[in-house]
């Protein structure tokens, strides 16, 4: 197995919200251009810890983080860099999709719009690629003006990715992306991220053991906001080392 | 058997007593509209509608009911406190809602409810004793001799009357946006300024129309604090700093006063069915601007 690069170091990190320890003591390297899966059961920290990677703690006065999160070489969490371009470096995938009150041809034309590019030829293009990037192209083409809110929840979620995409993040945080939608849906959104991955770091968070199963290359286990292990896939679904994570597996722990 | 014979007949009767408040709750607006129909229906029989509503005249001795100089004073003196109140009201939610923090909401809420709480008669002492002769100064710094009884006045003392109550709507409404969707926003690069801007006033839009709505709904009828501050000079006013003679303040002011007056009754009832027709209409309005929106 080729040696990979690390894209996202994360150094003891803790984290607070109020007295609540949530985090405890977390370090991860998350690999290059792989499909990083964060694994365990509901309220263990997962989303915490997706949250603390784009700085979305920040909106939320009574969460603390602390520790080290380094991505190229600097530490996010106390970078002196504009929280907006740190956060364009990451395109974000949450639970359920939240298209923005805008058309469909506006929600992919946003980030590129806020980001100074305004020229119609080139935001018509770039919607449209974006559009095929994640097979939705043919379904809206001739529905560009509708408001998304009208796709389908399946579509929606596909559009905020591709709406997460514009910005040309190296990373894609998706928190639990297919757990509102139903089973052919969540397969699009699992083939798009395999798809995805040769260009693009993912961590996807997930309480589901069969998609970690069949999208991760490298699964990290939290059990109420410690690690429990961690490791590439193969290793980790065929040769657990803990009781925690044998249990999971086994289904017998929630 | 019999145990289950009780309970369906409580369960009708319980929907059965629903329903009939239902029907009296909506039977209340139809028949304030009918009665005040069939009260002024005595003017409306003996003088074209349009005159009614475009004659600048009022001489009720003589028999002339032009109501444009009322119509006009109501409609200045409403959007004078809508142009205030609302970009004051969206400006403190936003700043309420997004950047304050959450207890401080908690301590605002009592101070904005004890706002809608002071009855109107003290925010009409309040704009006589300090708004009127306010004005008055402003006009003469301007050049201009106002008693401070103005349009203006009355915009200014009805603007914060009706602030509580938009307020109150679209604090509502910008808590109730799922985080998500700031997040989502905020995770593209935009700044919080953008997203507000784009992103939360549009998708707050309905909820903003339907408040100002509310908002102008209440202006156009509120009588005591306005009938106090505003002049009540049966003129068409030019320009903010002239007196102006809403419509409540004319029915308020006069009925059961001039009532040997022939069709005086009548043409007080007509005005009493503008102001319903008004409101109503506003109601409409900013029912399909919703609907229109919502689709987001």
């Amino acid at each position: 197995m080729k040696a990979t690069e690390t894209e996202i170091k994360i150094n003891n990190l803790n984290v607070f919200h109020g007295n609540h320890h949530t985090l405890k003591n977390i370090n991860i390297e998350i690999p290059k251009q792989k499909i990083t899966v964060i694994l365990g059961s509901s309220g263990c920290g997962k989303t915490t810890l997706l949250k603390c990677l784009n700085r979305l703690t920040d909106l939320y006065s009574n969460i603390k983080v602390k520790g080290e999160i380094i991505i190229n070489g600097e530490d996010i969490l106390h970078s002196k860099e504009d929280i907006t371009d740190i956060r364009r470096k990451m395109g974000l995938l949450s639970q359920m999709p939240y298209p923005l009150p805008m058309n469909i041809y506006n929600n992919i034309a946003y980030g590129l719009k806020i980001s100074g590019r305004n020229k119609k030829k080139y935001l018509n293009k770039r919607v449209e690629y974006y559009l095929k990037q994640i097979n939705l192209w043919e379904e809206v083409k001739d529905r560009l003006k509708d408001p998304a809110s009208s796709l389908s929840l399946g579509q929606q979620q596909r559009l905020c990715l591709a709406r997460g995409l514009t910005v040309d993040p190296d990373i894609i945080l998706a928190d639990e992306p297919t757990s509102a939608l139903d089973p052919v849906s969540s397969n699009a959104i699992e083939e798009l991220f395999l798809n995805l991955k040769q260009h693009y770091t993912t961590v996807l968070v997930t309480h589901t053991l069969r998609q970690a199963k069949r999208i991760a290359d490298y699964v990290v286990f939290m059990y109420l906001g410690e690690i429990i292990e961690q490791g590439p896939a193969d290793e980790f679904f065929n040769n657990p080392k803990m009781d925690k994570t044998k249990s999971y597996l086994g289904g017998t722990s929630n | 058997m019999n145990c289950s014979f009780y309970r369906s007949l409580r369960n009708n009767i319980s929907s059965a007593w629903m329903l009939s408040c239902l029907l009296f709750v909506m039977t209340i607006p139809l028949l304030i509209g009918i009665g005040l129909f069939l009260k002024s229906s005595l003017l409306l029989e003996n003088n074209s509608i349009l005159t009614l509503l475009f004659s600048k005249t009022w001489k009720p001795l003589n028999q002339n009911f032009g109501f444009y100089p009322f119509i006009i004073s109501s409609i200045w003196v409403t959007l004078t406190a809508i142009v205030i109140a609302a970009p004051i009201c969206l400006l403190t939610a936003i700043y309420l809602t997004q950047y304050s923090k959450k207890y401080f909401l908690k301590i605002m809420h009592p101070v904005i409810d004890i706002l809608a709480g002071i009855p109107s008669v003290v925010y009409g002492v309040c704009g006589v004793l300090i708004i009127v002769p306010f004005i008055s100064e402003i006009a003469t710094i301007f050049g201009k001799h106002s008693s401070g009884y103005t349009i203006l006045s009355g915009g200014i003392v009805l603007s914060i009357m009706i602030t509580p109550f938009i307020l109150n709507i679209l604090i509502e409404i910008f808590k109730n946006i799922p985080d998500e969707l700031q997040e989502a926003s905020l995770s593209l690069g935009a700044t919080k300024w953008e997203t507000i801007k784009f992103v939360l006033i549009k998708k707050a839009s309905p909820g903003i129309i339907s408040s100002i709505g509310l908002g102008i709904s209440r202006a156009f009828g509120e009588t005591m604090a306005v009938l106090m501050v505003v002049g009540n000079v049966a003129k068409i006013p030019n320009n903010v700093l002239d007196p102006g003679y809403p419509l409540p303040a004319l029915i308020a002011n006069n009925y059961g006063e001039m009532l040997s007056i022939p069709m005086y009754d009548s043409a007080l009832m007509f005005s009493a069915l503008i102001l319903f027709v008004v409101v109503l209409f506003f109601n409409i309005i900013s029912r399909l601007i919703i609907t229109k929106l919502e689709i987001y």
